[in-house]
């Protein structure tokens, strides 16, 4: 097997993403566009060897639909030649592409590809897609679903997180990003977005909040409160966890994670065709896997994500150095933290979405890109980067430094 | 035709009017549905014929499929094709009726339920007569079935989506005015001009078809998930419908399934996914189970089918009620109410008056949310008289005596009453607890004394349960049928044990729940389950809600009764653990195996931890549902076998109606059958093995199952399906 090695990666800043978000202007095939001119630019890339591009976008339609990828290689002026394909498995679409695109090369049948993602939720709205699983009503029904916020706060109910306990993690997210951003520890991977004159719109997340504390989080009402009594949803949760009295809903806008607009892309590609290109690899894929746990709790695929990739690859928690895991709901992590008993200053180190948002599709590849540099400058070698998945997944990847 | 009148006028409009001989209502047999279709061949092909009208003789228009060949179809068929194939009957006929290139209006004079509102969904145009006591609805769901006669197609296609499922996934009757407000009906006219305007209708517009057949046809409001408030209704539709049914009843979700696949499709293809859904629904056991027990067996109750023949029906004109507490003053409430002169008894003016309060607050309630006049409630209140005087109930037809559950006082309340009362009075006892036949005893005429154990709150429970003492003759038992007809309750008759029928298996399920909590079972668990299961509370939360004061008071005396043969069980323990030691007994006491915060909602105690810590192994939620539902079958079959119940269809509608079995379930007994004898004996014995003797299932029933037999009988459902 080929391995597959990262040469470089590059992110939009995030921004809000509602209708005074600063990207909000920015058509998602101009903001994916301007990441693979960034990325192609910063490395002299020959386009032309570039065998596929992989981006996930979770709401591919309207704006985004029609092979949205391609239409971002296109608008990239990337050589004719090069493909593009949009995958969805919900909000890891982002590393799912990474994984997919390193998979080309593993195989043999790709020298040069690109993985990453978009999403501008401020003009393709969650829900934009419709889809079977909420709304069809024998699966909805046979699957007992119910939204993943009331699955988040099922997960803190089930398994002991306090409002002041998910509160607590949130300050720290923030503390944590505030932090990398005042450093630079960001600062060489994301690229500013312009707007049609070539002004910068954005060149720093915009959803992060400097500075919040305790008191700031406990002001928040609990926002799957209403849904959960009075559509429904909190009795369909009880119906498959009859074991709880009641559910706990502690999740906000404060300690969940943010609707922003992104977009990221890595590029990645065989030894002897970075030899060729004089591209300097900087990690290798490891490993990766998915897998599929309860749709009904939904956020719960983490850990056994993370042990099934680090089953794969013969190692333990104690060979990875950093865990980079989504903030999609601060339970999520403290869950995945309480399961494989990692401590909180080996897991996002920087803070995460939470603080900085998470962009459903392309959320992966940044996460995958942070954690990245971080393991640079550090100076370790492992991570294991993963996120939960909607429909009850999770995706797991393990990289390592050369 | 034998079902249907066939008529045709000057102008060339036809009248099909619909009679089916031998019902009370017009109801679909297989004979009206050949006669239907046979109809609508005969307008098609006569070119005389300018449309037709169809309306009914009776006073209503028709009440839909006939349930009990809905309940054969069920035990007799058992190959999802060919009820499909039997299902897709009424569909072509009425889809042909539709299609026949002739206009047809439907007259509806009075109720259209069911396949009866489908033949109009059918028809081009819809005339209702504005006669307030006609309704209009698919009640199907309220059986465990859906419509399957084009009702969830064409409904959605008129109404749009979202008010169609409102009305039938609840099943929701409308009045004639609200219909034709809800876009169901196109015109309203007073009660017989009906057919006048449907034959001017066809005359004059007459478009023979339907918006669906006409091109570029779309669903109001929209259909398919890229409609943005449809799938708004299909998400929360199907939470909500969960929240209520808590996936035991499959029609819900059909109907909404059936509604959601097949707008997106022509119709011909949607007609084909109801009839579908409507196979599979046919075929489960819940719309057997529901149609059985609470619209067959409930009808026949009602009716009074365990009434001996003799004496003559004797309307109770004059009512005594013995004792002002919650109980007798429920009773006097309604039996005021259905228009009897009550004569409420208590030992002091204080206590009557008081008693009496309980309908003025009742009354008052109804009249605040404009249910009823101040005159009526007026009448109402005077037919209740309060007295402290044995003498005022001469002239009573019936006494009922709900003083306290103590031997000595109903003793003494019957010799005083029996004193006054004329001889052919009847003297009953509202006893949850104490057997009649020992209470008869203090009885100068035991054979005029009875049980009638009302439920609490009376006014809202709709069973009654008649005891049967050692010498209580026919006369007592036909009189206090006649009386319960009267307040339209519905009675169930049993023969005198400790606990009778309902309070001796309704304790079973609160006892099982105790059991599990001492075995360390998670109370949360315990009362999911057990709500999941289908019963209205948690046995913990109903414990509570009966008191636990009164759980250890009962099962004192019974001890006291039973001496050596009083068989314990670990509840015994936690029930005097709590009122002894702990204090905490029960709601009305704002405290009991829940708490009961003023602000807040109860939740389960904490202290409950420590005293029963959970184990560290818990049952899964099937094992604990298991639990609560065999356990309370199995007690009903042992008052079978005692002869405290004589008849499966009593036993259902006394655990339904009485302490809240569910219904899809059918009752305890319904619950066996559809378990399967064999496997509800094999899975019996199991339970037997893991938790005690309780579980063990009564000879009686295993040989039943060995010999493959059931407990209902076809023809005894044919028999009250006569009687209702």
């Amino acid at each position: 097997m080929t391995d597959a090695y990262i040469f470089d990666h590059v992110r939009s800043p995030r921004g809000r993403g509602r209708s005074n978000g600063a990207l909000h202007e920015v058509k998602p095939i101009d903001l994916a566009a301007q990441v693979l001119a960034s990325l192609r630019d910063r490395n002299e890339l020959d386009t032309s060897k570039v065998d596929d591009v992989v981006f996930g976008c979770v709401m591919p339609v309207g704006e985004q639909g029609s092979c949205v990828t391609r239409l971002a290689v296109l608008n990239a002026d990337y050589d004719e030649s090069v493909p593009g394909k949009q995958i969805n498995r919900f909000c890891a679409s982002g590393l799912e592409a990474i994984n997919s695109a390193a998979a080309q090369v593993m195989s043999g049948q790709s020298d040069l590809t690109i993985g990453g993602g978009l999403e501008s939720m401020s003009r393709v709205p969650m829900g934009s897609d419709s889809g079977a699983m909420h709304a069809d009503p024998a699966f909805a029904y046979k699957s007992y679903f119910v939204p993943q916020g009331i699955g988040a706060d099922l997960i803190a109910t089930k398994y002991g997180f306090s409002r002041e306990d998910v509160d607590t993690y949130a300050v720290e997210s923030q503390r944590r990003a505030t932090n990398a951003w005042h450093k630079g520890y960001f600062d060489n991977s994301v690229i500013p977005i312009q707007d049609r004159i070539g002004m910068t719109l954005l060149d720093k997340d915009e959803h992060i909040r400097p500075g919040t504390t305790m008191e700031d989080l406990a002001g928040l009402k609990a926002a799957f409160e209403v849904p959960g009594e009075q559509a429904g949803f909190d009795s369909v949760a009880l119906q498959k966890y009859p074991e709880l009295e009641a559910i706990n809903h502690v999740h906000t806008g404060g300690n969940s994670s943010g609707i922003v607009d992104g977009s990221a892309a890595v590029l990645i590609g065989s030894k002897d065709m970075g030899d060729a290109l004089g591209l300097k690899p900087r990690v290798r894929i490891k490993g990766f896997a998915s897998i599929g746990t309860d749709p009904t709790i939904m956020l719960t695929g983490p850990a056994p994500s993370a042990e099934k990739v680090l089953k794969r690859c013969g190692m333990t928690t104690d060979d990875i150095d950093l865990f980079e895991l989504n903030e999609a709901f601060a339970s999520v992590v403290m869950l995945f933290m309480q399961k494989l008993g990692i401590d909180h200053d080996r897991i996002n180190v920087n803070g995460g979405a939470i603080a900085m948002g998470h962009p459903l599709g392309a959320t992966g590849a940044m996460i995958f890109g942070t954690v990245l540099d971080e393991l640079e400058r550090r100076d370790l070698n492992t991570a294991l980067i993963n996120l939960c998945v909607g429909g009850g997944m999770g995706t797991a990847t393990i990289i390592e430094r050369v | 035709m034998k079902t249907i009148d066939y008529e045709i006028d000057k102008d060339g409009v036809v009248v099909l009017t619909i009679d089916v001989k031998d019902r009370s209502m017009n109801v679909m047999t297989p004979e009206f549905l050949q006669d239907l279709s046979d109809a609508v061949d005969k307008i098609a092909a006569d070119d005389k014929v300018k449309g037709a009208v169809i309306t009914s003789a009776k006073d209503s228009f028709m009440a839909g499929a006939d349930l009990l060949e809905l309940v054969e179809t069920f035990e007799q068929r058992t190959d999802a094709e060919e009820v499909y194939g039997w299902c897709r009957g009424l569909q072509q006929t009425l889809r042909k009726l539709e299609t026949c290139g002739k206009p047809f209006a439907a007259a509806i004079n009075g109720t259209a339920l069911g396949g009866g509102l489908e033949i109009c969904l059918a028809c081009h145009y819809r005339v209702a007569a504005n006669n307030p006591k006609s309704v209009l609805g698919l009640p199907e769901v309220t059986v465990g079935l859906m419509p399957g006669g084009g009702g969830t197609q064409r409904l959605p296609r008129l109404i749009g989506i979202e008010p169609a499922l409102q009305l039938i996934t609840q099943g929701k009757h409308l009045k004639a005015t609200e219909a034709v407000e809800a876009g169901i009906a196109d015109q309203l006219v007073e009660p017989g001009k009906e057919i006048a305007a449907a034959k001017a209708w066809v005359l004059e517009t007459g478009d023979p078809e339907q918006p669906w057949d006409k091109k570029g046809f779309k669903v109001p409001g929209g259909a398919g998930l890229m409609n943005p408030s449809a799938i708004q209704t299909f998400m929360f539709g199907t939470a909500l419908l969960q929240k209520m049914t808590k996936h035991n009843y499959p029609a819900p979700i059909a109907i909404m399934s059936a509604v959601y696949e097949g707008t997106v499709l022509p119709i011909d293809k949607a007609l084909d996914i109801e009839s579908k859904y409507f196979a599979l629904m046919l075929m489960s056991p819940v719309s057997r189970n529901m149609s059985r027990t609470l619209f067959i067996n409930k009808g026949a109750a009602d009716k009074l089918v365990r009434r001996p023949s003799e004496p003559e029906k004797r309307l109770v004109k004059k009512l005594g009620i013995l004792g002002a507490g919650m109980m007798g003053a429920g009773i006097a409430f309604v039996s005021a109410r259905a228009g009897m002169q009550v004569m409420l008894l208590d030992t002091t003016k204080e206590k009557t008056e008081f008693g009496k309060d309980y309908s003025r607050d009742l009354l008052q309630k109804r009249i605040d949310k404009g249910r009823m006049t101040s005159d009526k409630a007026a009448d109402i209140l005077d037919r209740i008289h309060t007295t402290t005087e044995f003498d005022d109930l001469a002239g009573c037809e019936l006494v009922i005596e709900a003083v306290f559950e103590d031997r000595k006082i109903k003793a003494d309340v019957t010799a005083k009453t029996e004193a006054i009362i004329a001889g052919d009075a009847i003297f009953a006892s509202n006893t949850s607890t104490l057997p009649i036949t020992g209470l008869a005893e203090a009885s100068k005429r035991p054979q005029h004394f009875i049980g009638i154990h009302f439920f609490s709150p009376v006014e809202k429970m709709p069973l009654i349960e008649v005891i049967v003492g050692k010498k209580t003759n026919d006369v007592a038992i036909a009189q206090a049928l006649d009386y319960i007809q009267q307040l339209r309750k519905t009675p169930i008759v049993v023969n005198d044990s400790r606990g009778f029928y309902t309070s001796r298996v309704f304790s079973v399920f609160s006892r099982e729940g105790i059991n599990m909590l001492c075995e360390g079972v998670n109370p949360a668990l315990i009362e999911n389950v057990a709500k999941h299961a289908g019963m209205p509370v948690g046995p913990l939360a109903v414990t509570d809600e009966v008191s636990l004061e009164l759980s250890y008071h009962v099962m004192k005396q019974t001890k006291l009764d039973l001496g050596e043969l009083y068989v314990s069980s670990p509840a015994d323990a936690v029930i005097s653990k709590f009122v002894e030691e702990l204090d905490r007994r029960g709601k009305r006491f704002g405290k009991g195996f829940y708490d009961y915060p003023e602000d807040g909602k109860k939740h389960l105690w904490s202290g409950l931890k420590e005293l029963y810590p959970l184990a560290d192994e818990q049952p899964s939620a099937d094992e604990v549902r298991k639990r609560i539902l065999y356990s309370q079958a199995i007690e009903t079959v042992r008052c079978m076998d005692e002869g405290v119940v004589t008849h499966p269809a009593d036993a259902d509608i006394g655990s339904v109606f009485g302490w809240g079995f569910p219904p899809y379930t059918g009752g305890t007994i319904s619950f066996i059958e559809t378990e399967g004898l064999k496997n509800f004996v094999a899975e019996a014995d199991r339970l037997a093995a893991v938790y005690g003797e309780r579980f063990a299932v009564p000879g009686s029933l295993r040989s039943m199952a060995v010999k493959g037999e059931t407990f209902y009988q076809l023809a005894d459902v044919q028999a009250h399906r006569s009687a209702a």
